[in-house]
This record gives structure tokens, C-alpha cells and sequence, in this order.
């Protein structure tokens, strides 16, 4: 009996494909190392963080998913992984020249992989000029000169979550304006067993998303506009170390030296704090169990939740204005697909649907969103609605580049603080700080 | 009386043909070069690859997705004058040198108490491994919860107990955030030195405890003239391991404090996670990584003199 080996069959099958089909064969399909394009079903690897509204990746997996595959004939593959994690699995992604196609980065990083990614000109700017325009923080997070790196997707800013029954006990019927109404009402509150919580310690978000805030409400900056000049020394940024300390002691929870991410949910959740910056993620827990989170009179917590910004200095009033950009990886196979993709998710029905399922909890990257019904559901969450035009960016008044990225990661300007509340000099730990950033803007 | 007949070369000459493959195995050298070659390929590319990477990364301004150029020191010397890596140096020696005496004599200890035997040996001792057992990260998101400033269970025991009367700040506190993180560093390493003390323990032979006893000797001169020279040999061996594990150490500080808060908990490893991954800065990153070296170096030469000295006497 005549022996058929892998080869002879491999060829003789491709004789019979040819007989049976128009086409060329498997030898010809073999030769293109491609599928034909029948077979073929292009499939896109996105990366995001795992949501703190755990409904929109719900809807993402569940609805987006098989509309995508409908719409476009791209299967999608959605990864969400822990924020914390989101920077390596980039690194290793670009290092090795393999992995997600899009990337879903958070504020300032997507300036530190700007030479491995694609120009999405022409998809951001046709988003942007179709929903009203982008948030300049947006803008400049997602760009570098006039090259867009990725494409803005939404912004998350902090407000202060306060319970109002323990502020209005503690003389405010709304929530203090100024640092010295703060200050006061913060004394009766902690006298009250009820003080205000923030992080000093070293977590990506929080600590960040307050101090850096706080430092620019009186006025200090990290740099002159020139993007080079160091001037965090200055007697705006002493003074807000020195009341730092005494808001510290007479207002807050002193545990916060060790707070991660998820501690100022917890702490106010169970009713240890009056007030903390966060997202919308506390009152979004609260309302998602009225019976599990309840006041010391049993009633629900949320109807005692309100958001508002966090206090004026004589700097002004302003949030951190870190955004969402999605990346087009440079080493991605797909990378017409990954366009029509980025271009789909981003136009407004779809957008729309996910954006709904926040409930509030991101704000637009373009301004029509200010619009949308979305923020007429719930009065609670309407003050987060135009929180991106009070947004300010890591490294001002330079650009939020790969030095501002640099000092916020190193957590110098967070640290200035934390060693003041420790006990160091302020005029001690600003010069610390403003020697740190020389070093890394030299 | 039979003899068996032993094939002669000759025979094997008829035997049939022998590949070229085959005769070049026969040459000893050629053997053991083949049978040491899948260890070469592992230790080449699993250790020689990343270190020579790093090397060459450490002397260039290699960024993520760029691969930088030649820069010579220029990495150490900015590392040098940097003053969170003077800290994380000094975090690291002082991190490395309490938890390695405290595992040592814990776990000394330990073995001493798990060498006698008593109901539930069996159980015990695998009980003991637990913590060395559970992935690093879970655990020490257990000790998180332990040490909450809010929620913390030890200091709610303390309290009950009337011994505190206001919280610990276990994570906050710059020098109890140090002490802290060497509690559970002691806590998952233990396990480690107690039963490889113990398989040390078990290799000392009983009759010689009875010659002592015999002589006189009282329990801590058997222990002392009996047991540490003879165990010592393997002590230094699990030292010498557990000093370049500790030295190393990343998941638990970085799970429990990121560094903070301000720095008092930073190590080497956290440091470089730092700037490599999280600012993007390959080379620095490797710098400090490949900083870590020397000190060790000069720690695993150190010891394998002094072990060879102890195996001489």
C-alpha cells in the first residue's frame, strides 16, 4: 500500500481545493500566509482597567461585544485588568512587540508611550469635531504637538463625598467654600468623631487626585510655562504645607498615611469619615445597597451623600483632569480594523450606551456630553457633569510630559506633604521636593 | 564449572552500523557536553539573557519603546546622587538584616520543636509551611487587612485587651511602617528556615546527644557543642539563600505600602518597579536593579568562604 506523508497530502488536497473552488488552492494560501479573506474574522485585542462601575464592563462584554462583531465584523476581545497592573502589561506589550491592539490608558500615561503608537489624527479629530469639541486637558493628554496618540474616551475627576446630616450638625448647610471654612468645620467634625479622610500615602489615584488639586488652589505650581524652570519653592506652596499639617491634625483622619485607593471607600462606607475626594464610586456603592450602607439612624446612606469641589485658595478652584485615552498600538497587525473600531466605539450611539451605564461616574471627553439626559437622572451625581472645565494637569504650568509623569509616579509632590505631616519643616520638605524636581527636569 | 562467554570487541564490530552522532557520544567530553547542554540553554537564557540585557540597558537612556544609546555610568551616577535611593538602600539593608536574624532564630527555634517527637508531628510540620505555601500577594493582602488603620484586628485585640488606648497607625507610621512590613516578611520566611533547619536536625545522628548526656553535658551544652557545629554548615547554606530572596523582595512592600508613605518603606525592587515600569524609564530602572549586585556578590562570596572553611574544620 502506497505511504501518503504530511506533504503528499497537504498537495494533494491542494489539487482538490483547486478542482473544487475557483480559488488558488492551499498551496497559494500557504505561499500568502493569510487565511482567505472568507475565513477570515478579524479579531481585536482591547486593554482596559477593570471599572469601578462594574455594570459598563457588564455592558461592554455582554452588549458591545456581539454589536461590534454585527456592525463591523470584528470580534472583540475585551481585557480588564486591575489599573495598577495596566503599566506593565504595556511595557511588556511595546518591549516585546506583541500584544493588545488598543489600550485604554489612564491620565499622564499615555505621554510615556507616545513613540509606540499610531497617529489617530484623523479618527479623534473627526470625534472631536462631531461632539462638540474636546476638554483641553483632553486634548493635550491625548496629544503631542499636533499628532493625536490615542483617542480622548472620558474623563475621571474627584469631588468631595460628604455626608450632609454631619456636616449641617457641624454648622454647614452646604459644603465649605474656602480652605478656613473648611478648617473650621473640619474641627467640630473630628471633635464629632467624624473627620474628613484623604490619602498621603503612595497610590496612584487618590493621593494624586487631592494633593496635587490642593497644591494649585494656592497657587504653587511645579514649573514655569517654559516647561524647565523649577519654582515649587515658592511661599504659596509653604503655605499650603504649613496648613496642610494643621488640617492634618485638627481635621483629618490620621490614619490616611497608609491609605490605598480603596481605604477612603471603606472608611466612609462604614461611617468612620465625614468627607472625602473621591469619584462617584462611594455613592454609586450606597445606592447600589440601600440596605447594606445605612446612617446611625438606619436610614439609607445615599440620601445623605452629595458631591461637591473641593474648596478655593487663592490659586483658585481645580481637579486633577485625568482622562481615558485608547491607544492604537504601532506594532498591531490590525490596524485599519482597529481605526473603523476606534471610530465606532467612540461615535456617539454607541459611546452613548456606555456612558449611560456610568451613571456619572466619568464625565465626557468632549463637551456635548455636559448635555446628555444622563446627568438630569440623578441630582447627586450633576455636580460631576462639567467637572473636566475646573481641570488642571500634572506638571503645571509645563505640559504633563514624561518629567511630570517622573515626579507624579516618584509621588515627590504627595510626599512633600506626607514628610510634613511626619513632622518635617515645611520650609524643609518643599526644599526637599523642589531639589527633587530639578534633578528630574535638569 | 560453567563460565559465561563475554562478548569480545570483535563482536560488537559485526553489531549494525553506528551512526556519526552515535560515535561522537562515546566520546566522554562530547557526553557530558550534550547531556550539560539543556542546562547551558536554561541558565543562558533564563539568567545569562536578562542579565546581560540589563547591563546593556543600565548603560544606555533606554526608555519604553525607544532603545536609547550608549550613555557609559551616566545611570550611576544619577542614581548616586539621588536621594530616595540612598533611602531605599538603607531600607533595604536594614529590611534584609532584621527579618534574617529574626527567621534565623525563630526558625532555629522552630526546628528545635518540631525535632521532638509528639502527637500531630506529621500535621504540624505541614501546617507550619502554610504561610510559605500561600501565594505572597494573597497573604499579604490579609496582612492589609490586619494592619488597616481603621479596621485593623490587632489593634481591636489590643484594645479589648485594655493594653492600647487609642489605634496604631501600623502603616502610617514611617518607623512602624519599616518594622511592619519585616513583621510579615519574618512571618511568610519562617516556614522556610524551620524546616530546612529541621532536615539539618534530622542528618545529626542521636548517638552523639546520648554521648554527651553521658558525659555530663546539660541540654544547652549539647546544643552548643553538639548541635550548632554540626548544623551550621546547613544554617549558613539557608542564609545565604534567604538573604538574597530577602534582598530582593518585592510583591509583599509593594501590596502593602507602594514605598510610602513618604518613602519609609521603599526597597531596591520597589524603587526600580518605580522608575522602570511606572515611569517608563527602562534604563534607570535597570540601574538600580543591577546595583543590587555588588552587595550580593560580595555577600554569596563571603559565605561560600566561610562555609568552606567550617566544611574544612
Amino acid at each position: 500500500m502506497a505511504r501518503i506523508n504530511r506533504r503528499k497530502f497537504l498537495k494533494l488536497s491542494g489539487a482538490g481545493a483547486v478542482a473544487a473552488n475557483t480559488g488558488a488552492g492551499l498551496a497559494a494560501i500557504f505561499a500568502s500566509g493569510r487565511a482567505p479573506a472568507y475565513a477570515q474574522a478579524t479579531s481585536l485585542h482591547w486593554l482596559r482597567w477593570a471599572d469601578f462601575v462594574p455594570a459598563s464592563d457588564k455592558l461592554l462584554k455582554e452588549k458591545i461585544v456581539p454589536q461590534c462583531e454585527k456592525a463591523l465584523g470584528i470580534k472583540l476581545n475585551i481585557e480588564m485588568i486591575n489599573a495598577n497592573d495596566l503599566q506593565a502589561r504595556t511595557t511588556a506589550a511595546i518591549q516585546s512587540g506583541t500584544g493588545p491592539d488598543i489600550i485604554d490608558l489612564l491620565g499622564t500615561w499615555p505621554q510615556l508611550y507616545a513613540d509606540s503608537v499610531v497617529d489617530v489624527s484623523d479618527v479623534a479629530e473627526e470625534i472631536g469635531k462631531a461632539q462638540g469639541g474636546y476638554y483641553e486637558t483632553q486634548r493635550v493628554l491625548a496629544s503631542v504637538g499636533s499628532k493625536w496618540i490615542g483617542v480622548p474616551w472620558a474623563v475621571g475627576g474627584g469631588l468631595v463625598t460628604y455626608r450632609k446630616s454631619w456636616l449641617a450638625e457641624a454648622g454647614a448647610e452646604k459644603f465649605p467654600e474656602t480652605w478656613d471654612e473648611y478648617r473650621a468645620i473640619g474641627k467640630k467634625l473630628k471633635a464629632a468623631g467624624h473627620p474628613y479622610g484623604q490619602t498621603a500615602g503612595h497610590t496612584f489615584g487618590d493621593a494624586p487626585g487631592w494633593w496635587y488639586p490642593y497644591l494649585w488652589s494656592w497657587g504653587g505650581k511645579e514649573v514655569e510655562p517654559d516647561g524647565k524652570t523649577v519654582v515649587l519653592n515658592s511661599r504659596e506652596t509653604i503655605e499650603s504645607v504649613k496648613l496642610a499639617v494643621a488640617l492634618w491634625k485638627e481635621t483629618m483622619d490620621e490614619g490616611g498615611l497608609s491609605w490605598d485607593d480603596s481605604s477612603n471607600n471603606r472608611a466612609f462606607l462604614s461611617g468612620t469619615i465625614s468627607a472625602t475626594n473621591n469619584g462617584a464610586s462611594i455613592y454609586l456603592e450606597a445606592k447600589k445597597k440601600p440596605d447594606s450602607y445605612l446612617t446611625e439612624s438606619g436610614k439609607p446612606m445615599k440620601d445623605d451623600i452629595l458631591h461637591a469641589r473641593i474648596p478655593k485658595g487663592p490659586g483658585g478652584q481645580f481637579a486633577l483632569g485625568g482622562g481615558f485615552t485608547d491607544m492604537l498600538m504601532s506594532y498591531s497587525k490590525n490596524q485599519k480594523p482597529a481605526k473603523d473600531f476606534l471610530r465606532w466605539i467612540h461615535s456617539r450611539a454607541v459611546f452613548e450606551e456606555w456612558f449611560t451605564s456610568q451613571q456619572g461616574f466619568t464625565s465626557g471627553a468632549t463637551m456635548e456630553w455636559e448635555e446628555d439626559p444622563v446627568w438630569s437622572v440623578d441630582p447627586v451625581l450633576r455636580p460631576f457633569k462639567d467637572l473636566p472645565r475646573i481641570g488642571r494637569l500634572e506638571g503645571f504650568a509645563g505640559s504633563p510630559n514624561r518629567k511630570a509623569a517622573e515626579v507624579k509616579t516618584k509621588y515627590i509632590i504627595v510626599d512633600m506633604y506626607a514628610k510634613a505631616i511626619q513632622g518635617m519643616a515645611a520650609e524643609e520638605t518643599v526644599k526637599w521636593a523642589h531639589d527633587e524636581l530639578v534633578k528630574i527636569y535638569a | 564449572m560453567t563460565y559465561t562467554t563475554v562478548a569480545s570487541p570483535s563482536v560488537y564490530a559485526g553489531s549494525p552500523k553506528r551512526g556519526p552522532i552515535t560515535r561522537l557520544l562515546e566520546d566522554e567530553r562530547w557526553l557530558a557536553m550534550t547531556l550539560l547542554l539543556p542546562t547551558v540553554a536554561l541558565l543562558g537564557l533564563f539568567i545569562a539573557y536578562p542579565f546581560i540585557e540589563g547591563v546593556r540597558l543600565a548603560v544606555t537612556d533606554a526608555k519604553v519603546g525607544i532603545p536609547g544609546h550608549f550613555v557609559g555610568l551616566q545611570n550611576f551616577e544619577k542614581i548616586w546622587n539621588d536621594d530616595i535611593f540612598h533611602v531605599a538602600v538603607w531600607n533595604t539593608c536594614v529590611y534584609t538584616a532584621v527579618a534574617t536574624v529574626f527567621k534565623l532564630v525563630l526558625g532555629l527555634w522552630l526546628a528545635l520543636l518540631l525535632n521532638h517527637n509528639f502527637k500531630g508531628k506529621a500535621f504540624t510540620r505541614a501546617f507550619i509551611l502554610l504561610p510559605f505555601i500561600i501565594p505572597t500577594v494573597l497573604s499579604t493582602l490579609a496582612w492589609k487587612w490586619m494592619f488597616d488603620p481603621t479596621f485593623s484586628v490587632i489593634n481591636w485585640m489590643l484594645f479589648r485587651l485594655g493594653l492600647i488606648h487609642s489605634r496604631i497607625n501600623w502603616l502610617g507610621d514611617p518607623n512602624l511602617a519599616l518594622i511592619s512590613v519585616i513583621i510579615v516578611n519574618v512571618w511568610r520566611g519562617l516556614p522556610f528556615y524551620a524546616i530546612s533547619l529541621l532536615a539539618g536536625l534530622q542528618t545529626i545522628s542521636p548517638e552523639l546527644h546520648e554521648a554527651a548526656a553521658i558525659d555530663g553535658a546539660r541540654a544547652w551544652q549539647r546544643f552548643r557543642h553538639v548541635t550548632w557545629p554540626l548544623l551550621l554548615p546547613v544554617t549558613l547554606v539557608i542564609v545565604l539563600f534567604s538573604v538574597i530572596q530577602t534582598f530582593a523582595d518585592f510583591q509583599l512592600v509593594y501590596v502593602l505600602t507602594g514605598g510610602g508613605p513618604a518613602n519609609a518603606t521603599q526597597l531596591f525592587a520597589t524603587y526600580a518597579y518605580q522608575l522602570g515600569i511606572g515611569t517608563g524609564l527602562l534604563s534607570e530602572g535597570a540601574t538600580i536593579s543591577l546595583a543590587v549586585f555588588p552587595v550580593l556578590l560580595l555577600v554569596v562570596i563571603v559565605q561560600l568562604l566561610y562555609i568552606r572553611r567550617v566544611e574544612t574544620h
